[in-house]
């Protein structure tokens, strides 16, 4: 991981919002954008500039389904399991995606190219049950639907 | 001033002052679950939910202020049905394994379904299966019975500013834990304990060490020595039914005998003895130039704080072991000398109000003796439990006094259980090293009380001498940020992790009630006052361990046996 990729991006943010508690949330919004998760050493530089405890950053990563401090794969699928998707059957979509996928929700594919989560509402809820891979969003998803749109990632 | 009703009674407070504090004015508790006294209140569990006329909702009372003409209703129907419903939700996903969990006793939650007459629960939830977080040598977290009202939270950032737990996680999955889930062996925790006291159920307990020590005592090649920290004699007496603040000192050492301790010394001897090395070591940095102020090193949570908050300090600290430590390197040398005894077989045991002590004794330092200095560290709550289970009537027992070798001990020791005891005896002896007279007001009071920061000037000799006193880790960092920033007036600092010093220790008795610390150090007060040596230098087992062993303060076998260094830590 180049390092001066997330402190530039950090960097710009402090010099924005300021040193403040407040400007948390949008320096790990750029940090996991610019590697796909947050490492440890980012945290070390947010606890040292902007005064917080590492287990508040650490709360706060925890909190957000968009946060992670997990190594991502390249693809990151997101499934919703909130009550809109989860009653229009959200489960078995992640069944069929695990089973394709031969990983868990939490995990990463040894070929690092898939991660899967499960997570909490995608404010997709029109199009439930939701998903996200990467910044793309897929809805009104089925058994079927979910086969293709993996099969189209893995070729 | 703000008039307001609560159950039909008129009362008039301060404008901002919460429902639940008005309520009290005309003594009525509202139960409450997640609101302590001493912390500021943040409404996670809404047991003390109330009902305000006019308003569709029930108001937590913790935190909302009164108004003007304000009508409260504490024990409505409503309000009662609410509170049973939160308690038994509570109690759907709690891992109920109450007559063995180390609350039994002492738990809240369960103290509040009995009183809220919850009988019985309607919901099953998901019982957790967390792993214990046992990764401390002083403290284990069981996430399993955690109900997430974060007093241990706000003990850790607001009160020590230590800052090591948190809530991590959301939803279903929410629960405190550490940076990373690392464990508390593995971030800058101080091992100070509050976290135990603030608990209202059984997530946060010490390691105990009974079973080795109950091995210890049954086995008959093993010499067992025990040492009790100056506070002891305070608070063991209240943890086994005895009012607060009664002085036990003499039925502890009866007790620890009936245990079958094969000797029954004091922590207060080698508490004296580190007056005799610390104020020594103050005296030799005013006159040498030394780096000042000099701080006082006789917490173990303190001296993990500075270790990964204050490294640059180092300098600063006292190179004194704790009086825990010192007596442990002196039981496995000059007592075994004394005693005819192979260091091998003793087992050095302390009693002490304290978790941090349990990391203490692990540190690979601490081993001066050419064995580990002291083997076992029992909490004041430890020993009670003990005692309970040998079936020792304590309350009865005779007053016997310690083995006189290093049991003997002045007033000035005792006083080290209560924030500013250390510094007080200190300055005792500080005063004669230097002018070679007594100091003649013995009762030094501004030091005493309970005030987060106490400060006083003392003239020796001319010298005006300049000391503070800061107890809990939060006051702790305004005067050593003032030393950092040289800007420290001091000559002499001390500092104790624990609110209210030792008699607030992680190992006391279960509470975090500041006037019950403060009654605990009347007593050591009251101790000091009626013994027959109230100086650390008047001790005449202190004098008897120079002559025959030690020979002088700072000496050569003093500097091996009883000062140490300190390691720079990590913040993670």
């Amino acid at each position: 991981m180049n390092v001066s990729v997330w402190k530039t991006k950090v960097d710009e943010v402090l010099k924005r919002s300021g040193k403040s508690k407040e400007t948390l949330l949008p320096c790990l919004e750029v940090i996991q954008e610019a590697c796909g998760y947050i490492p440890q050493e980012a945290i070390t530089y947010l606890r040292e500039n902007l005064d917080v405890p590492s287990i508040d950053i650490y709360g706060v990563i925890t909190f957000y389904g968009m946060l992670t401090t997990k190594e991502q794969g390249k693809y990151v699928i997101r499934i919703c399991d909130s009550l809109p998707c989860y009653l229009n059957k959200s489960d078995g979509v992640l069944g069929v995606i695990e089973k394709e996928l031969g990983i868990e929700a939490g995990e990463t594919s040894a070929d690092r190219q898939f991660t899967l989560e499960v997570v909490p509402c995608l404010g997709l809820c029109d199009k439930a049950p939701a998903m996200m891979i990467n910044d793309k969003i897929y809805g009104n998803l089925t058994e079927q639907s979910v086969k293709k749109i993996i099969a189209e990632l893995n070729c | 001033m703000v008039t307001l009703t609560i159950n039909g009674k008129q009362v008039t407070v301060l404008e901002g002052t919460s429902i639940m504090n008005a309520a009290k004015q005309v003594h009525i508790n509202i139960p409450h679950l997640c609101y302590l006294e001493g912390l500021e209140p943040e409404y996670h569990c809404r047991v003390c939910g109330v009902e305000i006329e006019g308003e569709p909702r029930l108001a937590p009372s913790c935190v909302r202020q009164v108004s003007e003409g304000m009508k409260v209703q504490t024990n409505s129907a409503r309000v009662r049905r609410a509170r049973r419903m939160i308690v038994e939700l509570l109690l759907a996903d709690h891992y109920t394994d109450c007559p063995t969990c180390e609350r039994n006793q002492t738990c809240e939650l369960l103290k509040l379904a009995f009183e809220l007459g919850v009988k019985e629960i309607r919901f099953e939830g998901e019982k957790p299966h967390y792993e214990l977080d046992e990764t401390s040598p002083a403290i284990i977290r069981d996430p399993n019975k955690c109900v997430l009202c974060g007093r241990c939270v706000r003990v850790c950032h607001d009160v020590q500013t230590v800052s090591v737990i948190g809530f991590v996680n959301r939803g279903l999955e929410t629960m405190v834990s550490t940076f990373m889930e690392n464990g508390l062996g593995n971030v800058e925790c101080t091992n100070c304990g509050q976290c135990i006291h603030v608990c209202p159920v059984g997530a946060i307990k010490e390691k105990s060490a009974v079973d080795e020590v109950w091995a210890a005592l049954a086995d008959l090649e093993k010499h067992v020595v025990v040492q009790e920290a100056p506070v002891m004699r305070a608070s063991l007496g209240e943890e086994l039914g005895l009012p607060a603040g009664t002085l036990v000192a003499g039925k502890m050492h009866a007790a620890l005998r009936r245990l079958g301790f094969d000797t029954v010394f004091e922590t207060n001897f080698s508490a004296d003895l580190t007056i005799m090395e610390e104020a020594s070591e103050l005296v030799k940095r005013v006159k040498e130039g030394g780096v000042l102020p000099q701080i006082t090193s006789c917490c173990p949570g303190w001296i993990t704080f500075m270790e990964h908050f204050y490294p640059d300090l180092i300098p600063n600290v006292s190179t004194c072991k704790s009086p825990q430590q010192m007596f442990g390197a002196l039981s496995k040398t000059y007592y075994a000398e004394k005693a005819g005894i192979d260091p091998a077989r003793i087992v050095s045991v302390s009693i002490m109000p304290c978790t941090a002590k349990k990391f203490e004794t692990q540190r690979p330092e601490m081993a001066d003796s050419g064995f580990q200095d002291v083997d076992y560290v029992l909490t004041t709550r430890e020993l009670a439990r003990m005692i309970k289970e040998a079936g020792i009537d304590f309350a009865s027992l005779p007053d016997e006094p310690a083995e006189e070798l290093m049991g003997l001990y002045s007033g000035a020791a005792t006083i080290f259980g209560i924030t500013g005891g250390v510094m007080e005896a200190a300055l005792r002896t500080a005063y004669k090293l230097v002018t070679g007279k007594e100091l003649e007001k013995i009762d030094i009071e501004p030091v005493r009380g309970l005030d987060g920061i106490k400060t006083a000037t003392l003239n020796v000799d001319g010298l005006e001498v300049e000391v503070a006193v800061a107890h809990g880790l939060g006051n702790a960092r305004k005067v050593l940020d003032e030393v950092r920033a040289g800007k420290s007036p001091y000559h002499f600092i001390e500092i104790m992790a624990c609110p209210g010093g030792c008699a607030g220790g992680g190992g006391q008795p279960i509470g975090f009630d500041m006037a019950l610390r403060g009654i605990r150090g009347q007593t050591l007060y009251a101790e000091d006052r009626q013994l027959p040596y109230r100086r650390s230098h008047d001790n005449p087992s202190i004098k008897k361990v120079y002559e025959d062993y030690l020979k002088e303060p700072l000496g050569e076998k003093s500097h091996h046996l009883l000062h140490t260094k300190y390691t720079k830590r990590e913040v993670v």
